[in-house]
């Protein structure tokens, strides 16, 4: 009957992978099946998921999978069947039922947002589950609920195109497609709605009406999904891979692409883990997608805690640096005796005061190497050191900020004397040239300090 | 194009008119039986303390909160029919700044009324994005994801996204709130550009020192309206005192007899 057969290519994958793996061909074909189906379904509550995670409505999608079971249970009550068409419709109705409730006790109830979301999902959760077990005669049992039949999926098959096709993609897959079509046809409505929903109303595109339409088809999703995959992974899947993706990225088009991937690298992901540790496949998947997360949000690039500390580890090196390097400078003044006060004969620093210089900084040595492969540090004989001619600049321009700052505090802020120093060692690393100059122009060019230092001119770059 | 030929050929017929308009929440009034006509195009300053209901005579004029009665026209026609001619700049904190999208594609956002269902934003419009981010003065950062700009300007990004909308009549809430002097006065000199190319400009501001300067006409508002008009006429001592000396106080009371009638209920 099917004009085109795809089994010669399908076997030949399976044995492939199977060798690969060294696997049997059977296990690898049932494997696949169950990627194929746990793909399907995480992709369509990803995509959706990434505008309640937009919308700070994650947990909505929590209660909507939870309230949509006595929809599913009156559905099978009133047909006697457990056909997808009537239980989907039952499961519709009390999803969209639960944001309406939520929204309304919100609006009227003096119920603040997330009690009302508790209240509501919680007691229709609560008459599902007496319903289920007051019927008795139900095949949905419990478990199944919140793990589904994954398990089964690769097993429930239909031919089709030469392939054992999961039934369950009968359903799973027209609503991937009724999502991704949802969001690519009113992808400027959802975009503007979500932002700022007051301006999509003031200029015709009702966000009430977007809402309430987003809704539906994260209900529509969760039924479908919920009987294939169960509510853990359901729920998971709204909202891991969109918060996921959000820190990878800063467009939403990347945001919804980056979620469906994580979505399909969950569903293979959690499969392996399941097989080898012999676990459950659904609570594997949605293991896997928190897995995902924690990665991101250790090592992603803009947002991720790695590159913070990263940044934070770069500014104490280049602070401790710094301040070995204006320590010096100021050495330097003193030996020379361009300096009024201080006169003093002053040895050439060594390596070990360097440490001192930066309060003993673990850093002194990390920060110490950096000065001198920057050819700002000089080691000379006898453990010395001493700063080159562009180290000599850097110390000048440090110690310059330094002084410009406690003079402008202390024509400004009338502070005692020994309240100067402090905030400008902190400050002193932060001046670039443009504020430098600002500030010295806001001095009228003072020349000394209030300690009675002289400010040290620029010193200009004779080399170039 | 339809609207500039109505705009330009009905003079006569008064920019906005609202008529005694009352909002409540939760059957409690918040403002009351409002009357308001701004009859040519200007800058018009709202005014009031807080909780004078400023901010909510805007929403309810623009339809973003219900109105327990009263009517609003734009140009000679009901609001519903005339969204096409409006603009509208919320809080700066009324949106979630981290949300995914960059600077140019929040201003484009001003362009999606114009483009009906199943349109995207083309080139014609990112090259008038593009017009309205210059004349904001933030060109440069058209690339940068909103939540990466300072108060100043994402406050320009939410100008240029009204200057997108086309619009002949804009509404702004608090658009100088949080901003350095010199963002406000780049603010303030487009709107007065706005206002110089025939737009009718109406602005909820906060700071009462800056208001002879900067607008022709004042609404004064404090539940109730104290009064509007050139502000030389009405940014008067006598009405200043009356707008911020406190509520009336038998507004509040019947406020509350409402809202205790409907919780006895």
């Amino acid at each position: 009957m099917n004009a085109i057969d795809l089994s010669p290519i399908a076997e030949t994958v399976c044995t492939t992978l199977g060798r690969w793996l060294s696997a049997d061909p059977g296990d690898v074909a049932l494997g696949l099946r169950t990627i194929a189906v746990g793909s399907v379904c995480n992709v369509s509550c990803a995509v959706l998921g990434c505008y309640l995670v937009l919308r700070r409505m994650s947990l909505l999608g929590d209660a909507i999978s939870h309230a949509i079971l006595p929809g599913l249970v009156i559905g099978f009550l009133l047909t006697g069947s457990i056909s997808i068409v009537p239980m989907f419709a039952g499961a519709l109705v009390f999803g969209m039922l639960t944001a309406f409730l939520t929204q309304t006790l919100q609006t009227y109830g003096r119920v603040s947002e997330d009690a009302g979301m508790g209240v509501v999902f919680t007691s229709l959760f609560a008459l599902g589950v007496v319903l289920i077990s007051g019927i008795g005669r139900m095949h949905l049992d419990k478990d199944c609920v919140f793990e589904g039949k994954i398990d089964l999926v690769a097993i429930d098959i239909t031919e089709f195109a030469g392939l054992g096709v999961p039934l369950a993609l009968g359903s799973l897959l027209p609503v991937l497609v009724m999502a991704v079509a949802f969001i690519l046809l009113f992808w400027k409505e959802l975009k503007v709605a979500s932002f700022d929903p007051m301006l999509a109303t003031s200029m015709g595109i009702n966000a009430t009406q977007i809402h309430y339409l987003l809704m539906g088809m994260v209900a529509g999703t969760t039924v479908a999904a919920f009987e294939a995959v169960g509510s853990i992974l359901v729920v998971a899947m709204l909202i891991v891979p969109g918060a996921t993706a959000h820190l990878l990225t800063d467009r939403l088009g990347w945001m919804i692409l980056w979620s469906a991937v994580m979505g399909v690298l969950a569903a293979i992901l959690g499969y392996i883990g399941a097989a080898y540790w012999n676990t459950s496949v659904a609570g594997m998947m949605a293991v896997a997608v928190g897995g995902q997360f924690l990665v991101v949000v250790i090592f992603a690039p803009r947002h991720g805690l790695l590159s913070k500390l990263v940044g934070n580890l770069e500014l104490s090196l280049r602070i401790v640096a710094e301040d070995i390097v204006a320590a010096l400078y100021r050495l330097e003044e003193q030996r020379t005796g361009s300096s009024e006060v201080d006169r003093a004969t002053v040895d050439q620093a060594t390596w070990a005061d360097c440490r001192g210089f930066a309060d003993g900084s673990l850093l002194t040595r990390p920060a110490a190497m950096m000065l001198r492969l920057r050819g700002q540090l000089a080691f000379v004989s006898g453990g010395r050191v001493e700063l080159t001619d562009a180290g000599r600049r850097l110390g000048n321009s440090l110690v310059r900020s330094h002084r410009l700052w406690e003079t402008f505090l202390d024509r400004h802020f009338e502070l005692p004397a020994d309240h100067l120093h402090e905030p400008a060692s902190r400050i002193e690393h932060f001046i670039g040239p443009a504020l430098q100059e600002k500030l010295a122009r806001e001095l009228d060019g003072s020349a000394v300090d209030p300690h009675g230092r002289s400010i040290p001119p620029l010193e200009q770059d004779d080399t170039n | 194009m339809m609207t500039q030929v109505e705009t330009s050929t009905t003079a006569a017929v008064p920019v906005l008119d609202v008529h005694d308009v009352t909002v409540a929440y939760h059957r409690k009034p918040v403002i009351w039986d409002v009357d308001l006509t701004i009859n040519t195009p200007q800058l018009v300053g709202i005014v009031g303390p807080n909780g004078a209901g400023k901010s909510t005579l805007i929403k309810a004029i623009l339809g973003l909160v219900p109105m327990a009665s009263g009517r609003v026209s734009v140009y000679g026609k009901p609001f519903r029919q005339q969204r096409r001619l409006v603009g509208y700049v919320p809080q700066r904190e009324s949106v979630d700044w981290d949300f995914p999208v960059n600077v140019l594609d929040a201003v484009l956002m001003g362009t999606y009324g114009e483009l009906g269902w199943l349109r995207r934003p083309g080139r014609k419009q990112k090259a008038w994005a593009r017009e309205c981010l210059d004349q904001v003065g933030i060109a440069d950062l058209e690339a940068r994801q909103i939540g990466q700009l300072s108060g100043g300007q994402q406050q320009r990004v939410f100008l240029a996204r009204a200057l997108a909308q086309k619009a002949e009549i804009y509404f702004m809430d608090e658009p100088m709130a949080g901003v350095d002097a010199a963002t406000e006065r780049v603010i303030f000199e487009l709107l007065r550009q706005m206002r110089d190319d025939g737009k009718t400009v109406i602005v909820v501001h906060h700071d009462l020192r800056t208001i002879a300067g900067y607008f022709d006409e004042v609404v004064l508002l404090n539940m109730r309206l104290v009064a509007s008009g050139p502000v030389a006429e009405v940014f008067t001592n006598d009405n200043l005192r009356k707008t911020y000396g406190g509520r009336l106080g038998i507004l509040e009371d019947a406020g509350e007899a409402m809202r205790a009638q409907e919780r006895s209920q």
